[in-house]
């Protein structure tokens, strides 16, 4: 008996320091989903992916995988979890020592017994996916940025997790690229059942494709909805993102003091 | 002035507890990788291709350190010996400092920069970039498969390396001695023979060049894996590397002779 909910956030609260990040997330994630989360730069979104995965720990609340309380497991009971979820990062965080082919295997190699020659097939399949299969020679050092975003994609789904996390899965990608990803994501979601999180900026990318989108602002959930409620929403703060408008309630500037004040004006301009 | 005096002297005392916190931190690291070390022994193709990078490697550098390390032997204890008429002596002088003391210690010192800071800066590097972070994410240890690999590649290079480095260096004093200077070839190697013995002379340099390479390649993953994720973190790490493990290989090398040859 499994329940429907696969990810459980409750009042999950986190501070790197003195200095506090999350304030109270609440999410429920359901098997199949695909959700996004947006918000700005800075707002703590890769931060809520760690704590998903288990890499940090979070001040007050939880997050729950599979009924499991994430940050209560011990090491063992983490791997196992781990196994169960993938991850892109941000930066790709391809083993620059392996070729593009041994970092997708590389999974496939540590976790499964499989004979080498299923596994050849496998990782071309996934290769294939996002359209470097004829690149599984190369090493990492020899592929562009939006080349290594792409294997990284292909090695985060090697074993067919059943929770993946995208970091910014589009973030230096050609528009092609962009909406053969956006419909991989997708379609790897619906034939897997997989729950998928993707963290982007693509605002209409992102809204085609999810189920569900949550917006984060200032560390805590500003708004959510499926992408028809946040097209439709009049909330200044959702319009203004997916507007892309500089005036509103979303801050592009990392709090500081009065820019006068930094540039030493003040003495000039009384 | 008061004042002054008191920040300087807790500013001493932070410095002591930082330091004496980060040693127990680091033998917490080694026992961890001690502990981890299965994986490296069960799949020891892991270590293997380590020890390629690691000891394959640096055989270049040592092998011309010890030839050259050998042939000044050969002419420094020839011009002394001559003095009092025992320059067939000079094997035994050759083959005993080089199998005692220089061959452990020098091929340890140019292993810990040559190898040493190699295994710090990569460590380092796969932090700064996530690579690290990743692998646990995929559930593998990134103590068992990167660390652990790379620790038991430098300790089992390193005698050899030692090993190869007094070969070298005898063949130097040989070539130079025997070769050039035309000492009489059967006493050269005679008296060597006869005067280095297998359990003090060799054994004791295997025992100290086992030490040593734990020591290095024990810094060099500690100072990787624990470097800051930045540029300058990296770079400071590899300079720790050098800076500490030759330090940690002469303050050895002193114990370990006082012990060995004194019988304390
Ligand atoms: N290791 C760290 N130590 C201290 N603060 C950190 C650390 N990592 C991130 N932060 C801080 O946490 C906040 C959230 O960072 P996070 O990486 O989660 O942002 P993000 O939403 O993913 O941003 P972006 O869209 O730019 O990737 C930032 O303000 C950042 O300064
Ligand atoms: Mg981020």
């Amino acid at each position: 008996m499994t329940s429907d909910t696969l990810v459980e956030i409750s009042d999950l609260n986190f501070s790197y320091d003195a200095r506090p990040i999350l304030k109270g997330i609440n999410m429920t994630m359901k098997r199949g989903q695909l959700i996004a989360i947006m918000g700005g730069s800075g707002s703590g979104k890769t931060t809520l992916l760690k704590l998903i995965g288990g890499e940090v720990i979070p001040s007050a609340g939880y997050v729950k995988f599979s009924d499991q309380v994430v940050h209560e497991l011990d090491r063992d009971g983490l791997f196992e979890i781990r196994r169960k979820m993938g991850m892109l990062f941000q930066f790709g965080a391809l083993f620059t020592d392996l070729s593009v082919f041994d970092n997708v295997a590389f999974q496939m190699r540590e976790h499964t017994d499989l004979p080498e020659s299923m596994i050849r097939d496998l990782v071309l399949m996934k290769l294939n996916a996002v359209g470097l299969r004829g690149a599984h020679h190369l090493m990492p050092a020899e592929l562009s940025g939006g080349m290594a975003r792409r294997v990284a994609l292909a090695r985060s789904i090697a074993l067919d997790p059943m929770l993946m996390m995208f970091d910014e899965p589009f973030t230096g990608l050609d528009p092609i690229s962009l909406s053969v990803i956006g419909s991989l994501i997708r379609r790897l979601t619906d034939t897997l059942g997989m729950t998928s999180i993707i963290v982007t900026h693509d605002v209409q990318e992102s809204l085609s494709i999810v189920d569900y989108v949550y917006f984060v602002a200032d560390g805590v959930i500003a708004a959510h909805g499926t992408p028809s409620e946040v097209r439709e929403s009049v909330a200044p703060f959702v319009h203004q993102f997916v507007h892309g408008e500089v005036d509103g309630p979303v801050p592009f500037h990392y709090p500081a003091q009065s820019y006068p004040q930094d540039l030493n004006l003040e003495k000039t301009l009384v | 002035m008061f004042k002054q005096l008191a920040s300087s002297i807790s500013n001493i005392g932070s410095r002591a507890i930082d330091g004496i916190w980060r040693l127990g931190h680091a033998a917490r690291f080694f026992l961890l990788v001690l502990l981890k070390s299965g994986t490296s022994f069960q799949r020891f193709g892991l270590v293997i291709r380590e020890l390629y990078y690691v000891g394959v490697l640096s055989l270049i550098i040592i092998v011309v350190s010890g030839l050259f390390v050998g042939m000044v032997l050969g002419l420094q204890g020839y011009e002394t010996l001559q003095k009092y008429g025992s320059e067939s002596a000079v094997g035994t002088l050759v083959a005993l400092s080089l199998v005692r003391e220089l061959g452990p210690v020098v091929s340890a010192l140019l292993f810990a920069s040559r190898a040493g800071s190699a295994i710090t800066a990569e460590i380092g590097l796969m932090k700064a970039t996530e690579q690290l972070s990743a692998m646990g994410m995929m559930a593998v240890d990134p103590v068992s498969r990167v660390v652990a690999p790379r620790f038991w590649a430098g300790v089992i290079s390193m005698p050899f390396l030692a090993a190869i480095f007094s070969v070298m260096g005898v063949f130097g004093g040989y070539l130079v001695t025997v070769m050039f200077i035309g000492v009489d070839v059967g006493s050269f190697w005679s008296q060597m023979q006869s005067n280095v013995d297998f359990r003090i002379d060799i054994i004791n340099g295997f025992i100290k060049s086992c030490f040593f390479g734990v020591a290095v390649t024990a810094i060099a993953v500690f100072e990787g894996y624990d470097s800051p994720p930045t540029a300058e973190g990296v770079s400071g790490a590899t300079t720790r590397t050098v800076v500490t493990s030759s330090l940690a290989i002469l303050g050895l090398d002193f114990i370990l002779t006082a012990f060995m040859f004194r019988g304390i």
